[in-house]
């Protein structure tokens, strides 16, 4: 099993992934270098947190038009599994690969700290690993990760069950005080249609060790593993 | 480029340039004695651009001209230092062949009139310090001043400390650099002119060490990074007087920072380093392109020949004199070896940055500068480093220190409402130094990069050492309050504090870097106190083994009203043996055991207390003996490794009180209750709320009690269960005295949280507004 972490220039959060993936998922892990076309033969591609290009011109704007995400999209037509944390997550919704945007927190300041997620399904690639409902702390640390749609949008979204996580407080409770953003309905993370791209604000890569506080970002990588390996056995 | 010349009478003024008069070399902040020398030096009259080398080189900033024959004074040798000062950051042996590089340095000058920029350019300079040592930054911590967030000077307060915090967590954020410790103070003493200190960590193997430094004739020196333009142009010159009325027409001299850019500068001076194309790097930080040039050569022992006319530029019209002295920030000069320009191009060009050769290493010892092969700058080079006057001044203490000093706060009529001691806590635990900083850190990504084992909140911040089984630990401390009141004792008290912090984390305190923020040491009262302050660091450093490996000097901290408290801030990094060693502050469990190191004292001195409930910054500064330090230190750290320890707090600003409270806060979700007792018999205000150092609140489980009292005595550590851990949400206990002390700790707990940000929700989102408007593409 392969699987590739995408590095802008600015991301920062490449290293982490990659770590994760190793410890995580005791799988080979790659870096995919943003100004190249090849995916190295990956079954899977992380595109990290940080500031690709800076984010200058409005967070992922640019790097949505890099040449790798061109092969990313590519991929993911083609059912290929992607995951986008934080930046990567607004990588994601600028590349029209995930609908809604992000925005600035509702408070206006970067917000770096434990946040508690409830896994809303647990299904394949992503959460098979979770029960549905189960509660996580994850680290959350963004300045630009209000999450927006419109109503039809959003709609939608819980319809088809593509919310996969949810701000939530110590009850499990989608309330105002848990939704540390401003995120539209406490979304956390959603999937794409075909339920192979997935777009998260918090970090799961930084809750893989209890030393660090949380260890609960596992079952992501878990998830991914077992359905890859799977994949990989047909 | 033409061969190197020493012809000094080549050296020719530039159409264009002012004729030097007196009053030229005055505002460049050279005194007639130093012209003189400058005369003695060239053999002739300088030209404006060899005026402006000498103003930056000569400036307190670059040269340390007050403060190195103290500097000298403090130990700087152990057997793990593997480099001390003079670099661009010192290292230290964290075992397995891994090693630490660390510096601080302060940008209060520029945050003082430019908030936001001011602190940003901060972190990024003290980060390139770090990695052009080869290592990679795994980690910042702030030490902040800032004037009263209360009061008729407010609301500028408020706008320089949200510009501050937003300045450096956004830089640091972007970078992906973990933010995860440090301090903040607001005093009135630093209105004005706030303190805005950065300490920057980096790992390296020992082996990937490289220096700043210029080496092989004939080797190209090469400009690397962000192109040049006229920002910053005697920004070090501008940090070395003092601030005034028209310290607001310097916001030109404020640089810009770029993070993203920085970033990049990162991993391209990372992967340069490790590709052996290079022989030396150095960070143009301070002074720019003069400093990081001559120092290199300065450690070489070589000479430089620079055509001014090859630096990337992106500004038309740049004078020699502006080039060499613009701090145009992200900018790396590099030593290539000969032949490898093209490498080294690729390896930049790979992170789409600018890498071009401004010059050589030549064996003249001599500084050599060309604008289209004309010479304007010849300076030999050894006496521009070397030469730099020094001196020492006679100090004299202010007369008031006397009288404050010997002011008893024991004699001080408590007021009607300190009949209740839970007032006088709600009232510390509300005072913004004492309380919470969460509206500052959870500003500052503290967890990317994955290392961070004990973030912002806990005495010190603990990061693993990826593969080693091992951690180490850092803080930022000063009290300078207590230094003010006595310097000497301050200093040692800021030292004990630091190496307090890191034993309180399970880490034996190894290394120190320190940021000196004094006043105009022309003043005696101010050269007083930085002498002092110095004498009692170098005793403390002696004492707790932690010797000096670089750090910085701000002096002419002083504004219209007055100097700042001398803030001589400590940084140190210790090393923790073993993960299961890591200690945090908050209580773990109902039911442990809580026991007191240390002896409690009649001490009200210097406190918050003093000040917060009576206005009052009097008395002494608390008494401090380095060997009872040291074997309080000793016997936590014994105590830790054999596993009897849950939790330790190091007791500092609103005393035992406060320290009790939070542990009680930091326990978790929901703070735990307690109950103590304490049987000491002392003024119940001294024993609740003075400041006695050498102090440790520690937790156990109640089986643990004994083997922790014996290995105290095992010491000669006075050590006395005080109380017992209660039930989260319950009551917060405290009976001394005479006099109970209690409160819903969940009460408490909300006006510790609760104290920055109620005041910084007025009027913050158009302070941010502001600040946003400002930053603008680079």
């Amino acid at each position: 099993m392969r699987i590739g972490v995408v590095t802008f220039p600015g991301s920062n959060c490449d290293y982490d992934c990659y770590k994760a993936v190793q410890t995580a998922m005791q799988a080979e892990a790659v870096f995919l270098w943003h100004k190249e076309h090849d995916l190295q033969g990956v079954d899977a591609v992380f595109l990290p947190g940080g500031f690709s290009y800076g984010d200058y011109l409005r967070a992922g704007a640019i790097a949505a038009h890099s040449p790798i995400l061109r092969e990313v999209k590519a991929f993911a037509a083609e059912g290929g599994v992607v995951a986008g944390i934080c930046n990567g997550f607004q990588i994601l919704c600028e590349s029209g690969l995930l609908p809604g945007a992000l925005v600035r927190n509702r408070g206006l300041r970067f917000l770096s700290r434990p946040v508690r997620l409830r896994v809303e399904r647990s299904v394949p690639p992503f959460t098979s690993a979770y029960a549905e409902g189960e509660l996580l702390r994850v680290p959350i640390a963004h300045g630009e990760g209000c999450y927006a749609a419109d109503d039809a949008t959003l709609d939608a979204l819980e319809r088809e069950g593509r919310v996969l996580f949810r701000y939530v407080d110590e009850r499990g409770e989608p309330t105002p005080a848990a939704n540390p953003n401003g995120s539209a309905r406490n979304v956390a993370g959603i999937v794409n249609a075909a339920g192979n791209v997935l777009g998260m604000m918090p970090h799961p890569e930084r809750a893989v060790d209890a030393l660090l506080g949380s260890a609960d970002g596992r079952g992501l990588f878990r998830s991914l593993a077992e359905h890859l390996s799977a994949a990989v056995a047909r | 480029m033409n061969t190197p010349t020493a012809a000094t009478d080549r050296v020719q003024p530039r159409a264009g340039d002012p004729p030097i008069s007196p009053a030229l070399v005055a505002e460049h902040g050279l005194s007639a004695d130093e012209y003189r020398l400058i005369l003695e030096i060239l053999g002739r009259e300088p030209t404006f651009t060899e005026l402006g080398v000498f103003s930056a080189m000569w400036s307190e900033h670059c040269g340390y001209k007050n403060s190195r024959p103290l500097l000298k004074t403090l130990p700087t040798q152990a057997p793990w230092v593997l480099q001390g000062p003079g670099e661009n950051a010192g290292v230290i042996d964290v075992g397995d062949g891994w090693a630490v590089a660390f510096k601080i340095e302060s940008h209060n000058h520029p945050s003082a009139v430019e908030p936001y920029q001011g602190a940003a350019t901060g972190v990024g300079g003290i980060l390139r310090d770090v990695f052009t040592m080869g290592a990679r930054p795994i980690a910042v911590l702030d030490s902040l001043r800032f004037g009263e967030l209360d009061g008729p000077g407010a609301e500028r307060v408020r706008y320089l400390f949200a510009g501050v915090v937003k300045g450096i967590g956004d830089y640091g954020n972007c970078v992906g650099i973990p933010t995860v410790g440090g301090e903040v103070y607001f005093d009135a003493a630093y209105e004005g002119n706030p303190l805005v200190n950065a300490m920057a960590i980096g790992l390296l193997r020992q082996d990937e060490l490289i220096k700043g430094v210029a080496e092989g004739v004939g080797n190209p020196i090469m400009a690397v990074g962000s192109k040049t333009g006229r920002d910053g142009i005697h920004g070090a010159t501008f940090a070395s007087a003092e601030l005034s009325e028209e310290s607001e027409a310097k916001r030109p001299q404020v640089q810009v920072g770029d993070p993203f850019t920085e970033k990049l500068l990162l991993e391209a001076s990372l992967e340069l380093i490790r590709s052996g194309h290079i022989v030396g790097i150095q960070d143009m930080g301070a002074a720019g392109l003069v400093s990081s040039s001559t120092e290199m050569a300065a450690r070489g022992g070589t000479g430089v020949d620079l055509e001014i006319t090859r630096m990337p530029l992106r500004e038309r019209g740049m004078t020699p004199y502006e080039i060499l002295l613009s701090e145009t920030q992200e900018r790396m000069l590099v030593v290539a070896k000969r032949g490898r320009e093209d490498e080294v191009r690729r390896i930049l060009g790979r992170w789409d940055l600018d890498a071009e050769v401004i010059g050589q290493v030549t064996d003249t010892g001599r500084y050599v500068v060309r604008e289209h092969g004309q010479v304007v700058v010849d300076i030999p080079g050894e006496p521009l480093v070397g030469a730099c006057p020094s001196y020492t001044r006679a100090g004299r203490e202010a007369p008031e220190l006397a009288e404050l000093r010997a002011f008893d706060p024991l004699s001080l009529a408590p007021l009607p409402e300190e009949a209740d001691p839970a007032w006088t806590l709600e009232r510390l635990l509300d005072a913004p130094s004492i309380a919470s900083k969460r509206w500052v850190y959870e500003q500052y990504d503290s967890t990317v990069r994955t290392n961070t084992v004990v973030g912002p909140g806990s005495d010190a911040a603990v990061l693993r050492l990826r593969g080693t089984g091992r951690a180490i630990a850092a803080t930022v401390d000063c009290n300078g309050r207590y230094v003010y009141l006595n310097p000497r004792r301050g200093g040692a008290l800021a030292v004990a504090e630091a190496a307090r912090n890191l034993a309180c984390s399970g880490a034996l305190p190894r290394a120190v870097t320190d940021n000196l923020n004094f006043g105009n040491p022309l003043k005696p009262e101010a050269y007083h106190q930085l002498a002092e302050a110095v004498a009692g660091i170098a005793a403390a450093c002696r004492a707790l083994e932690t010797p000096v490996t670089g750090g910085n000097v701000s002096l002419y901290n002083e504004n219209p009203r007055g100097a700042i408290y001398p803030t001589p801030t400590i940084g140190m990094v210790g090393v923790v043996e073993d993960l299961a060693h890591v200690t945090t502050a908050g209580f773990k469990a109902e039911g442990d055991a809580i026991v007191l190191l240390g002896r409690n004292t009649a001490e009200l001195g210097g406190s918050e207390y003093l000040k917060v409930i009576h206005g009052r910054v009097a008395g002494d500064a608390p008494a401090l003996d380095l060997a009872a330090e040291r074997a309080l230190q000793r016997c936590l750290l014994a105590a830790i490794r054999a596993g009897l320890v849950r939790s330790a707090h190091d007791c500092a600003e609103g005393g035992l009180a406060v320290a009790l409270a939070e542990s009680a806060f930091a326990g978790g979700e929901r703070p735990f209750g307690m109950e103590v007792e304490l049987r000491d018999e002392l003024p119940l205000n001294a024993l609740l709320f003075g400041e006695a150092a050498s102090r440790v609140v520690v937790s156990c489980a109640p089986e643990s009690v004994d083997a922790l009292l014996a290995l105290a005595a095992e010491h000669g550590v006075p050590a006395a269960q005080v109380g017992v851990v209660g039930v989260p949400g319950g009551t917060f206990r405290v009976a001394a005295a005479g006099a109970v002390l209690a409160a819903p700790v969940a009460q408490l707990a909300a006006v510790y949280e609760r104290a920055i940000p109620r005041r910084m929700e007025r009027g913050v989102e158009a302070v941010f507004a502001e600040l946003h408007s400002e930053v603008s593409l680079p």
